[in-house]
C-alpha cells in the first residue's frame, strides 16, 4: 500500500469539482443531525432504559408502538448512513492509491450502504404496531 | 514506524491528535452501525436471536464494550461540531486551543457519569460484596 506523506485535510473543497463541496456540506449537515440524534438515541436507550430490559417485545410495544420514535429512527438511520459511508469513502480515497483496487473498494462500499439502507427502512416500516388498525 | 506516522499524519502538527481520534473513533462507530443496524432487523426475522444479542449487550463485556462505544460516539460529536463551530466561524481558530481543551472537560463532565449508568450493575454488585450496599 502506498501511503501519502500526509493526508488530506478535509479543507472546503474549492475549485470546480462542485461534488466534493456537496460531501463537504452533507458531511457537516448530517453531522449536526447526528450530535442531535445519535446523542440522543444513545442516552434513552443506555441511561432511560437499560440494556437488560431490551428484548424484541420491548422495541415492539415501547419503541416502535409509536410513528414519532419510527421516524426518529428513520431520520438516524439516514443521518448515519450518509455520514458513516461518506466518511469511511474518505478514508478510502486517503489511504487506497491503487486504481483498480480504490474503485473496487468504493463500490463495495455503496453496496453494503444500499443494502443496509434497505435492510433498515424496510424493518421499520413493515414491523407490525402491536394492537395497530 | 515511519508508515504509521504517516498514517496519522494531519498536515503540519495542530489538531494532529483531534483528528486521529476523529478518525479512528469514526471507524469504530461505522463498524458498530453495519452490526446495529443488522441486528435490528432480527427483530422482525428473528426474535429470539435479538434477545441473545441483547442479552449480551446487557452483559460485563457487553457493557464495557458500551462504554468505548459511548466514549468514541460523545468525542466524535464533541469534535465534529468543534470542526463545525471553526468552519463557519472561521475566526474561532484564534482559540482553537480553548475549544480543544473545552471538548474534554465536556467529555469528561458528561462521559464519566454516562460511564457509571451504563456500568451500575457491575459497581453495584461489588459494593454489595464489600457490605456498604
Amino acid at each position: 500500500m502506498q501511503v501519502t506523506p500526509y493526508s488530506r485535510a478535509r479543507a472546503r473543497p474549492v475549485g470546480s469539482r462542485r461534488r466534493e463541496l456537496y460531501v463537504w456540506y452533507l458531511m457537516r449537515v448530517t453531522g449536526v443531525a447526528l450530535f442531535v440524534l445519535a446523542l440522543a438515541h444513545f442516552s434513552i436507550l443506555h441511561f432511560i432504559w437499560d440494556p437488560a430490559e431490551q428484548t424484541a417485545e420491548f422495541v415492539l410495544e415501547q419503541r416502535w408502538n409509536q410513528i414519532f420514535w419510527r421516524g426518529f429512527d428513520w431520520l438516524l438511520l439516514m443521518s448515519v448512513l450518509f455520514h458513516g459511508f461518506l466518511g469511511v469513502r474518505t478514508v478510502v480515497l486517503d489511504y487506497i492509491n491503487r486504481p483498480r483496487l480504490r474503485t473496487g473498494v468504493l463500490w463495495s462500499l455503496y453496496a453494503l450502504a444500499v443494502f443496509l439502507l434497505i435492510v433498515g427502512t424496510e424493518v421499520i416500516l413493515t414491523l407490525p404496531v402491536p394492537g395497530g388498525e | 514506524m515511519s508508515r504509521l506516522t504517516a498514517v496519522l499524519t494531519y498536515r503540519g502538527r495542530e489538531g494532529m491528535v483531534a483528528w486521529a481520534f476523529h478518525r479512528i473513533s469514526g471507524i469504530g462507530i461505522f463498524a458498530f452501525i453495519v452490526l446495529h443496524v443488522v441486528d435490528i432487523y432480527l427483530i422482525g426475522g428473528n426474535p429470539e436471536l435479538y434477545d441473545e444479542v441483547l442479552a449480551f449487550y446487557a452483559s460485563v463485556p457487553g457493557r464495557l464494550l458500551e462504554v468505548v462505544l459511548g466514549a468514541a460516539l460523545l468525542y466524535h460529536a464533541l469534535n465534529g461540531l468543534r470542526i463545525i463551530i471553526i468552519d463557519l466561524w472561521p475566526r474561532m481558530t484564534v482559540y482553537h486551543r480553548a475549544l480543544w481543551w473545552a471538548t474534554w472537560v465536556i467529555f469528561i463532565v458528561v462521559g464519566v457519569p454516562g460511564a457509571l449508568i451504563i456500568l451500575r450493575p457491575i459497581w453495584l454488585q461489588f459494593l454489595r460484596d464489600v457490605g456498604l450496599a
